[in-house]
């Protein structure tokens, strides 16, 4: 029977390492994913688990042996957070090229300098164009859930390509909530075994990684992780039906809360739309009409689905836990893009918040929804909790 | 163990003809010559560098064995990540084979910027053997200086000038630092002999755990040396103690090759372009006793590790 802990979001993705049971974890610790190497290491100690856990010596050689060994047919899943994360940055396109599935737990935290343990996006932020699934999760119940799910999305032979299975440092990855665990059993059946296609260790139809292609091949190399992006769109919502079906937990790509017949929506990513919703429910009962739309699949990007969830909307805030600096900020890039290139032409105010973990709080979800209420909508950035 | 070359002549090499190496390079020879004796499955790991872009360029590639390449400072991660699944899927019972695994890279990518990326790999004790093959520079890029390029050498980024006589720094002893890993098999060699290179590779890769072996390979053209003289000057380097050729098995050193005669340095250099200025200006005798000197250094501490003494023949 599944069962309920009082668990943090980094035990609760360990966890569901361990359900999943992969072939091989290549892993070096950082704050704040350290906690599911580390528990993980106690699976291993313990023969949880039947994978060979390679302790590297640097996250760019955790990053390498999972491309390897997801090369070699194995399966694979790591974790890390901020500089880390960065410093893999040079063998992420590598993997997504390879269309080496890898589950990859990703603790969002901010990116020094200066130096800063505490959440923010910038560092998946950073690795936004290399060819990796990026979903970012609300909760421990969803990491859990979503390193699940994200097994079968990066393996599917249409899609393969990894996938980022990002929470918020600190305030997901150590606190405690209730988390409810499948069975071992269910989480087997559902994953699966990996049957992989082109392994490096198919002694009878050699193959080689890592060819150099020039001008003459490389675009149309490129095409083909486009049309996996796709892909990937077109079947997550299947598995994550298939998911619901045995967990009873249903995952969509863009979390919409009260926005059906909303006039003002914030849109958001990862733990802060918790807060988000709890004033959507306060302002319900005062008359206004609000609305909050969580954004999971960041990669690709739900284009049509999140112009669906606005259309027709007086205005909108877009939230972002990360700078472009010089630039427009992820998350506003991609939803103005998205509603401005259909003609959709809703105002939207671009807000950063959170940065370096600075608290997001409930009255700064208030005061944004009544700029959008009141008009008071500009085309600048806003800094949400910013003292100057 | 030792291999015969009746044995091996026929024997299909793992990487074909038609690749796109220069003519008279040393690093396809080394693969060659080190794989000849090998007589277990492959899987090839691929630093960047030379041997990885021109032995694969997409469409095609050389390799009738498994073969990857990821980036350039990591093959020794990427020989661990392949073998860490090897061992997982083979505990599963979905490899029924034995495999073994090799890693090449040159000098760059093994000396400097792949350091770290080997350390971890040999302390972490993965079953493979990584090749160096080592040309003194970073080749594929234009010839500039490495940690490997000896002290006197013309390279791109340490010009010999009217006031820097090329490169200032004697090069590391990486053959030491890998056997200070303390792992089972360390070995140092060049294409003198091409038995000795077949040999200590199959030691190498039949040998369990991590291995090493650091092979100096000529690149004809930053070398500036005729290609038809790449034995020979790999002799000659092997002759005047420029490299000395061993063994650590176990953390026991052996010393494979000792030269009856004493052969001045020169003879090593005189060939090459890289050394012109050596031999050029005021400044030459100084120069040349500076590269005789290094040798005698080098060879006392080989000689010291190995517990052997030297007599030559004739003295210089």
């Amino acid at each position: 029977m599944p069962h309920k802990e009082i668990t943090s979001g980094n035990w609760a993705f360990a966890e569901a390492m361990r359900q999943i049971n992969p072939d091989v974890v290549a892993a070096y610790p950082i704050t704040p994913s350290t906690d599911i190497i580390m528990k993980f290491a106690e699976f291993v100690a313990n023969g949880k688990v039947d994978t060979n856990f390679v302790t590297v010596e640097s996250e760019h050689s955790a990053i390498t042996a999972c491309v390897t060994a997801s090369a070699s047919g194995a399966r694979v899943m790591t974790a890390s957070s901020a500089n880390g994360v960065a410093l893999m940055h040079e063998i992420f396109p590598i993997a997504g090229c390879f269309r080496t599935p890898i589950v990859f737990g990703l603790v969002n935290r901010s990116i020094g300098a200066p130096i800063n343990i505490h959440c923010d996006h910038s560092d998946s932020m950073g690795q936004r164009d290399l060819g990796w699934i990026h979903l970012y999760c609300e909760d421990a119940q969803e990491a859990y859930d979503t390193a699940i799910m994200a097994i079968r999305l990066s393996e599917n032979d249409d899609v393969l390509t990894p996938v980022f299975v990002c929470q918020d440092g600190f305030i997901t990855s150590h606190g405690f909530e209730p988390v409810e665990y499948m069975d071992d059993d269910a989480v087997k059946d559902f994953v699966g075994e990996r049957e992989p296609v082109n392994s490096l260790l198919d002694l009878d139809n050699p193959v080689s990684y890592g060819s150099f292609a020039m001008s003459e091949y490389y675009f149309e190399i490129k095409r083909q992780q486009i049309e996996a992006h796709k892909k990937a769109l077109e079947l997550y919502d299947g598995i994550a039906r298939e998911f619901e079906a045995v967990s009873g937990r249903y995952y969509p790509m863009i979390d919409c809360y009260r926005t059906e017949d909303a006039d003002q929506v914030i849109v958001i990513m990862s733990s802060a739309s918790g807060a988000v919703k709890d004033v959507v429910d306060e302002m319900r009962e005062k008359g206004h009409k609000v609305g909050c739309l969580r954004i999971r699949m960041f990669r690709p990007f739900p284009v049509e689905a999140v112009r669906n969830a606005l259309k027709g909307k007086k205005a909108v805030a877009v939230l972002d836990r990360s700078l472009s600096l010089g630039g427009t900020a992820p998350l506003v890039a991609e939803v103005r893009s998205a509603l401005y290139a259909a003609g959709e032409m809703i105002p939207i105010n671009s807000c950063i918040y959170g940065l370096g973990g600075r608290d997001f709080f409930p009255q700064y979800a208030e005061d944004i929804f009544m700029d959008l209420i009141n008009g008071r909508m500009s085309p600048e950035e806003h800094y949400i909790g910013l003292l100057e | 163990m030792s291999i015969k070359m009746k044995d091996v002549i026929q024997k299909k090499s793992p990487m074909t003809q038609g690749h796109r190496m220069c003519p008279g390079c040393g690093a396809p020879t080394a693969v060659h010559q080190g794989l000849m004796g090998v007589d277990s499955p492959l899987v090839i790991i691929n630093a960047t560098g030379c041997l990885e872009v021109s032995t694969t360029v997409y469409p095609f590639s050389a390799w009738n064995v498994p073969w990857i390449h990821t980036a350039f400072e990591n093959a020794g991660a990427g020989a661990s990540g392949v073998e860490a699944a090897y061992k997982a899927l083979k505990k599963k019972g979905k490899i029924d084979k034995d495999i073994k695994f090799v890693a090449f890279g040159g000098d760059g990518g093994t000396y400097d910027i792949g350091l770290q990326s080997l350390s971890g790999a040999l302390e972490r004790g993965h079953d493979f053997t990584y090749i160096c093959y080592n040309n003194q520079g970073y080749m594929n890029t234009g010839a500039q200086r490495s940690s490997a390029t000896p002290r006197g050498a013309n390279a791109t980024t340490s010009p010999a000038g009217s006031v820097i006589p090329g490169k200032l720094q004697k090069p590391k002893d990486l053959t030491s630092i890998a056997a200070a890993h303390h792992i089972p098999y360390v070995a140092q060699t060049t294409l003198y002999n091409h038995m000795d290179v077949a040999n200590k590779v199959k030691t190498a890769i039949e040998t369990p755990g991590p291995a090493f072996v650091n092979i100096l390979v000529p690149c004809v053209l930053f070398w500036r040396l005729d290609p038809a003289l790449q034995g020979d000057i790999c002799k000659k380097a092997a002759d005047t103690r420029f490299w000395p050729i061993y063994e650590v098995i176990d953390g026991e050193w052996k010393l494979s090759y000792k030269p009856k005669k004493r052969v001045p340095v020169e003879e090593f250099l005189k060939p090459q372009g890289r050394y012109s200025h050596l031999f050029k200006g005021e400044n030459s005798k100084a120069l040349l006793e500076q590269a005789q000197a290094d040798i005698e250094t080098g060879w006392q501490y080989i000689l010291d590790r190995c517990g052997e003494t030297w007599e030559p023949q004739d003295q210089l």
